[in-house]
């Protein structure tokens, strides 16, 4: 069902793929001594596991929640471990369907990923502990506010996160305070781990790992908490 | 063992009950409609038997099992129909039926429910798309997917047209003969009259009456009258006078008798009418079952209850 919806067509690869090769054509970004498309591959998949794991299940869940569909569903035998792993698992198949997509169009536009075998296990991994924690977010919203108020929350902070999260603009150009706020954030840690793996062949800074780890823990065990099934 | 019990059952929302004591049963085979205006505390009941809610005091078992403590073991043996809502409004029936088929070991054939709560016709039309009483028979088609042995509808006549009713009574009858125990809630009188074999009347959270209609409605005769209908204006002194009761019109040709009912009373009014030309339209000897519910309901309505008065709130609004 989740890939019979237009708009999460658009949201999870449309804009992704448009932000590809826009940017790596336009070369408006603040993206210094590296090409451009070098820098915004990374950015733009960290942008895709932000829109499928965060927006657009916070968003599905968030109206299921107002059309009374998870209630329903609380008096049949489908039991909430199933959908839970239901949901986790549409997320994880959007986002191959999102790399499928995005890393042949990079490649196309001269993308060459920097590094071993072994940066892009780490990627993954990294990809990973970030669906878990935006996930955890978007369904946290999900479970206190109305959909229509959910749906404002969610899109506000994609917008938000996608300026802030190192994604298009590098977070080093950011003022100083807000740089490092910015560094706290879930966005930041995952594209900063993205750039230096794929962009830059090195290994994934230890503070990628630790404000992710953080955020991947908080989030789902608060959305838990505080969920409400209608 | 009842289908559906539930005794000294109380929940509350802050510091008011919304259900303040209610005990009902229903067996199988069994047809029970939860009657009361809005507000009486139906909704809250009948969720609390479906496990959405944990009663604050009282004892509630269906099928024999705790709705909340053992909801794995129940969920696949009962059926539900919210108040509202419960479908993703992009489905059309035929593919919410599937999807919910999914969830059942031994699911109805989707051909046969659909054609049963009819909806043959619109089985492909997303969901949104549909008047509100075929979305309505929708939910009632999920609630009976898994054929259910206990099927609880919430209001399952709002907003359905005569027709949709007429179907609905032919639906619910055919699981009573399966041996389904079907407990519904309705604030329409009429229809708990014809759909259930017994009404539990409730009113601000209580149990005001409950029985078969024909109970129900003898219940009233602490006033006993009799009422009948003939032409507007008839001469009520004389009719007084012929059968030695008192007789006010209450207007539009509907006229009450001041006295108790009897054969002879019945015969001698007919005379009277038939010797005045005036057709007798309708005759009741015992108090309605309208008369009986408005009562419990009015009387229940007047009666103070704790924290009365309420204070009235004003509320600033910000205007934009």
């Amino acid at each position: 069902m989740t890939l019979r919806r237009g708009e999460t067509l658009l949201l999870t690869v449309g804009i992704p793929v448009v932000f590809v090769v826009f940017f790596s054509e336009v070369h408006v970004l603040p993206t210094g001594h590296e090409s451009a498309v070098a820098f915004v591959v990374p950015g733009v998949l960290a942008l895709a596991v932000m829109s499928t794991a965060m927006v657009s299940l916070g968003i599905a869940t968030g109206f299921e929640r107002g059309y009374g569909v998870l209630k329903r569903l609380g008096s049949t035998p489908l039991r909430r471990d199933r959908l839970v792993a239901a949901k986790i698992a549409t997320v994880v198949l959007v986002e191959l369907v999102q790399a499928a997509v995005l890393i042949p169009v990079g490649l196309g536009l001269g993308w060459r990923p920097a590094g071993h075998a072994g940066a892009v296990a780490e990627a993954v991994l990294l990809a990973l502990l970030a669906t878990i924690a935006f996930g955890g977010l978007g369904v946290l919203l999900a479970g206190i506010l109305r959909a229509e108020v959910n749906l404002a929350a969610a899109n506000g902070l994609y917008l938000i996160l996608l300026l802030l999260g190192g994604m298009l603009v590098p977070v080093a150009k950011l003022p100083g305070a807000l740089a490092a706020f910015a560094r706290g954030l879930p966005a930041a840690a995952l594209s900063g781990g993205l750039h230096a793996t794929l962009g830059g062949g090195s290994a994934i800074p230890t503070e990628s790992w630790v404000v992710l780890a953080v955020w991947a823990v908080a989030t789902p065990v608060l959305a838990s908490l505080t969920f409400r099934w209608e | 063992m009842p289908a559906v019990e539930c005794s000294d059952l109380v929940l509350r929302y802050g510091a008011t009950a919304a259900v303040d004591g209610i005990s009902l049963q229903a067996d199988a085979g069994e047809v029970v409609a939860v009657l009361g205006p809005n507000g009486a505390g139906k909704t809250t009941t009948i969720e609390t038997l479906e496990g959405y809610r944990t009663p604050d005091s009282g004892s509630v078992r269906v099928l024999g099992l705790d709705p909340r403590a053992e909801h794995r073991a129940l969920v696949s043996r009962i059926g539900v129909m919210l108040q509202s809502g419960g479908v993703y409004p992009m489905l059309s029936p035929r593919r919410a039926v599937e999807l919910f088929r999914g969830y059942y070991r031994d699911p109805e054939p989707t051909d046969a429910l659909l054609e049963l709560v009819g909806l043959r016709e619109v089985e492909s039309t997303p969901w949104r798309h549909l008047s509100g009483g075929e979305q309505q028979r929708v939910s009632l088609a999920l609630a009976l997917v898994g054929r259910p042995e206990v099927v609880f509808l919430d209001e399952p006549t709002a907003g359905v047209d005569p027709e949709g009713r007429i179907g609905l009574r032919a639906i619910i009858s055919g699981l009573r003969e399966r041996g389904t125990c079907v407990l519904m809630t309705t604030h329409e009188l009429t229809e708990a009259e014809r759909l259930a074999d017994r009404m539990v009347v409730v009113g601000t959270g209580r149990v005001l009456a409950h029985g078969t209609p024909a109970q129900l409605a003898v219940a009233g005769g602490d006033r006993p009258s009799v009422r009948f209908t003939s032409r507007a204006g008839l001469d009520t002194a004389a009719i007084a006078a012929a059968l030695g009761a008192g007789v006010v019109e209450d207007g539009n040709g509907t006229y009450t008798l001041d006295a108790q009912p009897s054969p002879r009373l019945t015969a001698d009014l007919a005379t009277w009418l038939a010797d005045h030309d005036a057709a007798l339209v309708e005759l009741r000897t015992t108090a309605s079952l309208e008369e009986t519910y408005l009562a419990l309901v009015g009387s229940d309505h007047d009666r103070p209850h704790d924290g009365d008065p309420v204070p009235v709130r004003r509320r600033t609004r910000k205007t934009r």
